[in-house]
Order: C-alpha cells, then sequence, then structure tokens
C-alpha cells in the first residue's frame, strides 16, 4: 500500500523522475487553464452570460472577498497567488470523485511544495509592502526578545501548512481504502462524501491561512495579533 | 523518506506555471469582464441619472410652463371677458341709442307727417273752401256784384276816418299824379264817374284817375296813391281769414302732439266763417234784393 502517489513512479532516469504526483499534477493544471481559456474565450461584458461565466465569477470574486475581508486591502494584486492555491487544492480533490486519481495533494513532496511558496511568497509581498528594513524590524516586535520565537514561528507554520493538508489528504485516502476493504459497499461513499468536505475545508484553511500570513506580512503600521493556527 | 524533493521542486514550479496560467486565462479575463460590466452598469447608471435629472429638470420646467401658460390664460380670459362685458356694454348703449334715436326719429317723422297732413288737409280745405267761395261769389254776384261793390268801396271813402283821410289827402300833394284804381272787373262808365267823384268829394279838390284792371284782386276795388291805399276786395277777407288759420293751426300745433287731424278743418270753419259769412250776407243780400 503506497502513502504517496510519489511512489507510482511512471519513468525516471538518475535524478529525474516522472511520478504519478507530478502526472495528476499535469493533469490537472491542463484542466483547469484549458477550461478556463475556453470559458474566457467568449466573455461578455453585458447584462447577460453563460453559466459558466457566471460560476468563474461567482468564484473569483468570492475569493476577492476573502482575500479583502481578511485584510488585504489590494485583493487583485494577490488573488494570483491565493487564488491558485486555493482552486489547486480544491481540484484535486474534487478529482477523486475520478477512479483511479490519485490527489496530487496527498504527497508530502506537494504540500511542502505548496508550504515552501508561502514560505517565501509571504516575506516578498512584506517585503515589497513595507521595505526590507521594516519587514526585518517586525520580526524584533513587541520586543527584540521574541525574535527568535518569531523565526521559529515563522519555520513552524510553514511546517504545520504542509503537515496539515499532508495529513488530512492522505489520511483520507488511506480511510477510503481500509473501508473498501472491510465494506465495500455504501459506507465508502459516505467516506468519500466526507473526504470530498474535509478537502474543501483544508483548501480553504490553507488558502485562508497564506491570506492571514501575507496580511500579517504586509500590515505596515499597527501589526494585528498573531493569527491563530489551525488544525 | 516522504519527500521526494526531485517532485518539491518540480510541484514548485507547477504550481508557479498553474499561478501564470490561472492569471493569463482565468483571472484578468474575468476581472477584466466584470470591471466592463461593472463600468457600463455604472455609466449607465449615471446616464440613468443624468437623464433622469434632466428629465425632472424638464418635467419643472414643462410644470412651470404649464403654471405660466395657466396664468396667462386666466389673465387673458377675465381680460377677454372684460372686454367682452365693456364691450357688450357698448354695443347695448349703442343700440339703446340708436333705438331711441331712431324711435325720437320715428316719432319726429311721425310728427312732421302728421303736421304736413294737417297742414295739408288745412290748406287743401282752405282752397277748396276759398274756390268754393269765390266761385259762389262770382257766380252769386253777376251783375250786380260790381255795382254793390262800387257801392261799398264809395262807402268806405265817404267813411274814413279823418286821420285816414289826411294822411290820403297829404300824399296827394301833386294834383299831376294819377290816382290809380285797379278793379277785377271793367266798370262801366257811371259806376267809374260815381267813384271819381266819391274820390274828389274825399280829396276836397280835382284828381285825375286811372282804372286799370286786375284779376288777381278777387272781386274788388282798390285806389292807391303814392303808395297809400285805400281797398276792398274779397282778397283782403280772404287774407285775414288765412291768417286767422293759420294762426289757429300753429296755436294748436304748439300744445298738441296727438290731437287728431281730422277735427281741424272743421273747427277753422267756424272763425272766419261769420267774418267770411257776414259779408258774403252783406254782398249777397242786396244782390237778392235786386
Amino acid at each position: 500500500m503506497r502513502l504517496s502517489p510519489d511512489e507510482l513512479v511512471f519513468w525516471q532516469y538518475g535524478f529525474l523522475k516522472l511520478n504519478a504526483t507530478i502526472v495528476f499534477t499535469w493533469v490537472l493544471m491542463v484542466v483547469l487553464a484549458v477550461s478556463s481559456k475556453i470559458i474566457t474565450r467568449k466573455l461578455s461584458t453585458g447584462l447577460e452570460s453563460s453559466r459558466w461565466q457566471n460560476l468563474l465569477e461567482i468564484i473569483v470574486t468570492g475569493i476577492l472577498d476573502q482575500i479583502e475581508d481578511v485584510g488585504l486591502s489590494e485583493p487583485r494584486k494577490y488573488i494570483g497567488f491565493l487564488g491558485t492555491l486555493f482552486l489547486f487544492i480544491a481540484m484535486a480533490t474534487l478529482f477523486t470523485l475520478v477512479p483511479g486519481y490519485e490527489p496530487p495533494t496527498g504527497s508530502l513532496s506537494t504540500t511542502a511544495a505548496l508550504a515552501l511558496c508561502v514560505f517565501v511568497a509571504v516575506p516578498i509581498f512584506g517585503i515589497e509592502e513595507q521595505g526590507l528594513r521594516d519587514y526585518l524590524k517586525s520580526y524584533t516586535k513587541p520586543t527584540l526578545i521574541m525574535l527568535p520565537f518569531n523565526i521559529i514561528s515563522e519555520l513552524s507554520r510553514t511546517l504545520a501548512l504542509a503537515i496539515r493538508l499532508f495529513g488530512n489528504m492522505m489520511s483520507g485516502s488511506m480511510i477510503l481504502g481500509i473501508l473498501l476493504i472491510i465494506t465495500p459497499l455504501i459506507f465508502p461513499i459516505i467516506m468519500t462524501a466526507l473526504g470530498l468536505l474535509t478537502g474543501m475545508v483544508q483548501a480553504y484553511i490553507f488558502s485562508i491561512l497564506a491570506t492571514v500570513y501575507i496580511a500579517a506580512a504586509t500590515r505596515t503600521h499597527k501589526p494585528g495579533p498573531e493569527p491563530e493556527h489551525k488544525n | 523518506m516522504l519527500i521526494d524533493w526531485f517532485t518539491v521542486i518540480a510541484q514548485v514550479l507547477n504550481f508557479l506555471i498553474l499561478v501564470w496560467l490561472l492569471k493569463r486565462f482565468l483571472y484578468r479575463p474575468i476581472l477584466n469582464a466584470i470591471d466592463a460590466r461593472e463600468k457600463r452598469i455604472a455609466d449607465e447608471l449615471a446616464n440613468a441619472d443624468a437623464k433622469k435629472a434632466e428629465a425632472q429638470k424638464e418635467q419643472a420646467e414643462f410644470k412651470r410652463k404649464n403654471e405660466e401658460f395657466d396664468r396667462q390664460r386666466s389673465a387673458l380670459l377675465s381680460r377677454a371677458r372684460e372686454e367682452a362685458k365693456a364691450e357688450r356694454q357698448r354695443l347695448m348703449d349703442e343700440a339703446r341709442k340708436a333705438a331711441a334715436d331712431l324711435s325720437s326719429k320715428l316719432q319726429e317723422t311721425l310728427r312732421n307727417d302728421k303736421q304736413n297732413l294737417n297742414q295739408e288737409i288745412s290748406r287743401r280745405a282752405r282752397q277748396e273752401v276759398f274756390a268754393i267761395a269765390r266761385k259762389a261769389l262770382e257766380d252769386l254776384a253777376g251783375a250786380s256784384l260790381e255795382e254793390r261793390m262800387v257801392d261799398v268801396f264809395v262807402r268806405k271813402l265817404h267813411t274814413l276816418k279823418d286821420t285816414e283821410r289826411e294822411q290820403l289827402v297829404s300824399e296827394f300833394n301833386s294834383p299831376d299824379s294819377p290816382i290809380l284804381i285797379r278793379t277785377t272787373f271793367d266798370l262801366p262808365p257811371e259806376q267809374r264817374a260815381l267813384i271819381e267823384g266819391a274820390v274828389q268829394e274825399t280829396l276836397g279838390k280835382e284828381a285825375q284817375t286811372r282804372f286799370v284792371l286786375d284779376p288777381d284782386l278777387i272781386s274788388g276795388i282798390e285806389l292807391t296813391v303814392n303808395g297809400q291805399k285805400v281797398a276792398w276786395s274779397l282778397e283782403a277777407y280772404l287774407e285775414s281769414l288765412e291768417k286767422g288759420v293759420d294762426e289757429l293751426l300753429k296755436e294748436q300745433s304748439k300744445p298738441e302732439n296727438g290731437a287728431e287731424p281730422a277735427p281741424e278743418p272743421d273747427e277753422t270753419e267756424p272763425n272766419p266763417g261769420p267774418a267770411s259769412e257776414k259779408e258774403i250776407k252783406s254782398e249777397s243780400k242786396p244782390q237778392k234784393s235786386q
């Protein structure tokens, strides 16, 4: 039994390899890009628009609203990063409905990659917004004593992001696999539905935490309270 | 080991590519479409607001114009009504005046007509009366009327008052100037001699007399000396009779407006009646006796 789709390797040449995680990610990317391209090819600016356009508009404006609610005053600047995080994770969960598909987010490599992206993006956005000096200063707040704890917090929360997503997604797949062995009828469907819900919640949590981190890093004058970590 | 570092790097790259792809194909076009729609809606709303404001302005303008129109109309109406009233009053007055004029003119005409008719009737009656009288006198007088007239004239000369006689004498200064005696009819020589004798007796001296025939004198004799006149003729009676009738008519037409025209000729009759009757009687009596 595989814990991660990384273990299913289709092709390998030394360090380079093509495993299921990468392939399913590509599939996901192609589906997302092509469907977006197809739907946005004929966009209506009038009062009437197609249902697919309406769906995409609802998703995009919903993401924008969420980002703004967290406290980022310019959500359009961050939607590329944060929205793609959410969509990627949510679509990976949704594709579990397809038999034989294994979500790339069930691989710790993928979640680590995403957490790394957040880990890098937060200081980039923070420095862009506040400047390098002010951003670095924010680590010494409220006092200099807090500097090591802030740094540890930075690292640990990135780790937490990666592990949380991986754990949830992997566990969902694992439970489903185990249940299929024990009770092959009916019960796996309920668990699949539950897995979908968990996956959506995780997608939301992952992206909203990333948003919160970025918001905390880009808050220029009055740093708010450190957001609570969720498990 | 659960983490495969090559896969991590590949997934980071994949994620970044996906970010770019979605930005390119999803977020940007969708947001642009939303912006365009919002802008369009905002434009339409602004346009609608502008139109609404314009409509309100026009409505206010229209309302104002309407009110002004109403005011002007009512003013015009009231003015027209007053003018019509004044015009009506004027026309009524004019009509009343015209009617009054007409009626007064009519009354005047009626009065004139009546007067003319009265006068005409009286004149005709008079003329008729006189014509009858003349004709009757001429018919009745016959041959003896001239003699009677000469007698009457001679008696009149004899019975002249002293003042009249003196006046006649003083006028008759020069014996050369002839005494003119006009008569309606040709006098026989004895009667002429009678008159000449009476004249000489009256004047107290010799006088040259000339006899002229004058048909205008109706059955009369007239003696004139330098404008001084002694006469007897029916004409004189008729003249005085006519004068009396005229005076009577004038007196009657003054107070009367509704007096009947018919009785006038009757009333005129009795007044001159006695004078002419007396004369006619006095004339006709001797004729009868003859």
